[in-house]
């Protein structure tokens, strides 16, 4: 039997390249404004699925997404990689979720896809910079997870190793299959896209998708060919409780939004003697910037 | 995110160039190519990914080459210094590359881009070499010495176009996978330009049905490649080109590689010296055809691809000195703002925008001819099909020295007048113009020099094609607004008509080669100005820089008249007699 792996992945809005209509005046992202990129971290997760496929021979990797229609790019580049299919989460019964709503969804998913070996998926995602889906979802799941994983050092079936990145150093832990990694940025970056995989692929739809295509030969070939079909999830698919999705599955609340401005200022140099060092934690916890 | 495809939209616009559509209806057999048989390693079978029709098929090169765009911009580009600094290097008769040169190999094997031209059916992408020259291009911009390893493609080019079957079978998924790379072994120490003077030894082995080689090559790029095509004298006792065939190669003990130049420029290039001891070897194609007919077939390709080279060189000088004279403040200005140098600038600007429009225009010529000729193995050519293949392959050997020669002394002078915009700064190694400048100066002397460019391109001047190039362009339909440049052109016709009869009546053959440089460097101007000139047409952003540059050119090449009238061939005596030991 083929190692299976889950990979989550997610579309975000390019907050490396913020212009000055970026964010709305009530303080939410503009997400219009912004260009839909692949989660760069989750791009770090696919690599080490990928390295996984490589040197395993015999594994199948699944992409699974959640977000509005044309998230469906996130399976298609994942496919121009090399994973074998993907599942896009989409359900209008969906939006506003944080992220204990997008955990439930994603471990109804994963359940229903099942058969699984692991999930892997990048430590956070830049628009809300939380890191909670991935480890929510293996509570969800009850396996044990991993975090901040920079290399996948040996794997079998029923079994991982995994180099961590820390703060002061690494570790490296095993743990015992199936089980959730999320990937560090300081991990592998992602292989280019392949052009072979780039031309089969390129055409793979999901149902929405082809319900707006107008070219004969390309909605014939979708049909003709079962790889270029992406399958969408939604709530009915996976027999989520309403009240645990979306906006009411959402325990959480907006208070305020401040808009902060980081000015920049002249940086203060001191001689690394005691006496120096204590001043400045003196100074610190005196104008309240520490403690 | 760098792209160089996207950052750079003269790509895209000679993408959509007119003559793509026949191009494409060649390369695709019409939409109708069925490949059964499959000798690639690729889990991926030909029928899977082949295009169902023209939009089809040009939108995939479009997004693959946005995936050149992004593997040049963001790996190939950043890691050309280090590939500068590092070198190639020989330890124990193994050459290494540089760790920059292994990661960027290693990104264009991943994205499936190493037999970009190649027929599906052996693994390849099954691409226009149109579309291949735009990569070449870009992988040149980013790092001038990987287009030695990434154009070696045109080896396996070489073997598809007269290897036989089974040998093709065999060897091409290799090259298209990225798994092998390529060499071509010709030069030797006393048979440079001269190739006919080659010695090596090739002797047939009839117990094990295999050729033997014997003797040194020398000036070998990527000599250590895993297979390799040299030219070797398979017929004892002869002495000219007639005697040599094509023989393929494959790495093992029997080679020694004596040792790697130290080269000015291109350091990611390992440059070989080899000795050859009882090295076993196949036959490619015909015996006696190896320099006739394969190597000037190899040679257009690599031609071709110096002239890629060229061009991505000039674009990346172009585009540092830009950058450094829009933020160099002097006397209290940007000193793009002053007319020395923004003269310079624009001047880069319009060159390169017109070697990039004929350097296309040859790659589609090239397109054709060769589909063509790929196509006569499978059946035979209507005549009008056949016609087409002459035209075009006429066309294409006279564009291809001609691109070769002119993109590579342009491609100097702009690499020079980089570091000119830069001062003083520009001759540190803080900058990377610097490089620039030593990566440039070899392409106008390997495949080649531009001497013998010069020499290959003549032929298509005075042979009536250059005349029927320019009724070809003048044919075409021009806007109202555009006519007076085509007047201009005109002009410069007649100009340079008067030069060539001038040449011509002399009926010196010294005397015409001493010109021949000027009277090709007056052509490729008209033929530039006129291909603009259909881009403007096309598109109206391309108007002004097809003004400036018929402005430039109509003068430079006055003065070419000038010179022509001025010495005359009792004049060559002075020459001679200056420069006499």
């Amino acid at each position: 039997m083929a190692f299976r792996i889950i990979v989550l992945a997610k579309q975000v809005p390019d907050t490396r390249n913020v212009k000055e209509d970026a964010m709305k005046s009530d303080g939410t992202v503009n997400r219009a404004a912004l260009p839909a990129i692949y989660n760069p971290e989750d791009l770090n997760a696919l690599e080490q699925a990928l390295q996984i496929k490589d040197r395993m021979g015999d594994a199948e990797i699944i992409i699974l997404t959640m977000g509005p229609p044309r998230a469906a790019d996130i399976i298609r580049e994942s496919m121009y990689r090399d994973a074998d299919k993907g599942y896009l989460i989409t359900d209008r019964r969906f939006a506003g979720a944080d992220t204990l709503a997008t955990s439930y969804v994603i471990s109804k998913a994963v359940e229903k896809i099942g058969n699984y070996d692991l999930i892997i998926s990048g430590r956070q995602a830049i628009d809300g910079d939380t890191a909670q889906v991935g480890p929510q979802t293996a509570e969800k799941l009850n396996i044990p997870q991993i975090t901040y994983a920079e290399e996948v050092v040996s794997v079998e079936k029923g079994k991982i190793k995994i180099k961590r990145r820390l703060e002061r150093g690494v570790e490296v832990i095993e743990t015992a299959l199936p089980a959730l990694v999320t990937v560090h940025g300081s991990a592998a970056p992602c292989r280019p896209k392949n052009a072979k995989l780039f031309m089969k692929y390129k055409h793979a739809k999901t149902p929405t998708e082809l319900q707006t295509l107008d070219d004969d030969y390309i909605n014939q070939s979708v049909k003709n060919k079962l790889y270029l079909n992406i399958e969408e999830l939604s709530v009915d698919d996976l027999d989520c409780e309403a009240e645990k999705i979306g906006l009411a599955g959402s325990p959480t609340k907006v208070k305020k939004i401040d808009s902060v401005v980081l000015q920049g200022k002249d940086a203060k140099i001191i001689n690394d003697s005691d006496t120096e060092v204590k001043d400045l934690m003196k100074e610190l916890i005196t104008n309240h910037t520490l403690g | 995110m760098t792209n160089f495809y996207r950052d750079n939209s003269d790509l895209k616009f000679h993408l959509d160039n007119p003559l793509m559509k026949r191009i494409v209806e060649l390369k695709e057999r019409n939409y109708k190519i069925d490949e059964k048989e499959y000798y690639g390693k690729d889990k991926l079978a030909p029928n899977e990914y082949k295009p169902c029709h023209f939009e089809d098929a040009v939108d995939s090169y479009d997004q693959v080459l946005e995936i050149v765009g992004d593997i040049t911009g963001e790996i190939i580009a950043p890691n050309a210094e280090g590939v500068d600094l590092e070198g190639a290097r020989l330890e124990n008769n193994r050459v290494h590359y540089a760790a920059g040169t292994v990661e960027n190999l290693n990104a264009l094997k991943q994205a499936r881009l190493m037999g970009v031209t190649q027929p599906r059916k052996y693994g390849g992408l099954n691409f226009p070499t149109t579309v291949y020259s735009m990569m070449v291009e870009m992988v040149s911009r980013g790092d001038a010495s990987l287009m030695n390893l990434f154009g070696l493609q045109d080896i396996g080019e070489t073997v598809r176009e007269f290897a036989d079957d089974e040998t093709k079978a065999k060897y091409i998924p290799r090259f298209a996978s990225g798994e092998a790379t390529g060499a071509m072994i010709l030069t030797e120490p006393d048979a440079g330009s001269d190739l006919q003077a080659v010695q090596l030894k090739a002797h047939y082995e009839e117990s094990t049905g295999l050729w033997r080689l014997n003797g040194v090559k020398r000036f070998i790029t990527n000599g250590n490649a895993e297979l390799s095509l040299v030219l070797a004298r398979t017929e004892e006792g002869t002495k000219d080109g007639r005697g040599l065939s094509m023989l393929l190669y494959e790495r093992d003990d029997t080679v020694q590689i004596r040792r790697i130049e130290n080269k000015m420029g291109i350091h990611g290039s390992p440059t070989c010296e080899m000795v050859f001891k009882n090295s076993p070897a196949i036959l490619i194609g015909k015996r006696k055809f190896g320099l006739i007919k394969y190597v000037m077939s190899l040679m257009n390709g690599a031609r071709l691809g110096v002239s890629g080279q060229a061009i991505g060189i000039a674009e990346a000088a172009y585009r540092e000195a830009l950058k450094y004279a829009q933020e160099r403040e002097q006397f209290g200005k940007i000193i793009n703002q002053f007319a020395p140098v923004f003269e310079i600038l624009t001047d880069m600007k319009t060159k390169i925008s017109a070697l990039r429009t004929l350097y296309y225009e040859t790659a589609r010529f090239v397109d054709i001819y060769k589909t063509l000729e790929e196509i006569e193995h499978e059946r035979a050519l209507t005549p009008e099909e056949k016609n087409e293949l002459k035209q075009f392959k006429r066309r294409a050997d006279f564009y291809t020295p001609l691109i070769k020669g002119l993109s590579s002394e342009a491609c100097n002078r702009i690499a020079y007048d980089a570091i000119q915009i830069h001062g003083g700064t520009g001759f540190t190694k803080d900058f990377p113009v610097e490089r620039l400048y030593r990566d440039a100066r070899i392409t106008s002397i390997y495949e080649g020099t531009t001497q013998l460019q010069v020499i290959a391109a003549i032929k298509g001047v005075t042979s009536g094609l250059f005349g029927e190039m320019m009724d070809e362009y003048t044919s075409r339909k021009i806007s109202y607004d555009l006519e007076f440049m085509l007047k201009e052109l005109k002009v410069m016709k007649k100009e340079y008509e008067s030069a060539i009869e001038y040449v011509e009546s002399f009926k010196d053959q010294e005397y015409t080669d001493f010109h021949a440089r000027r009277l090709v460097e007056m052509t490729g101007n008209i033929i530039m100005g006129h291909l603009l000139l259909l881009d403007a047409e096309r598109d109206q952003r391309f108007k002004v820089t097809t003004e400036v540059f018929i402005k430039k050119a109509k003068a430079e090449n006055t003065d070419r008249l000038l010179v022509i009238k001025e010495i005359e061939p009792d004049f060559l005596n002075n020459y001679k007699e200056l420069t006499k030991i």
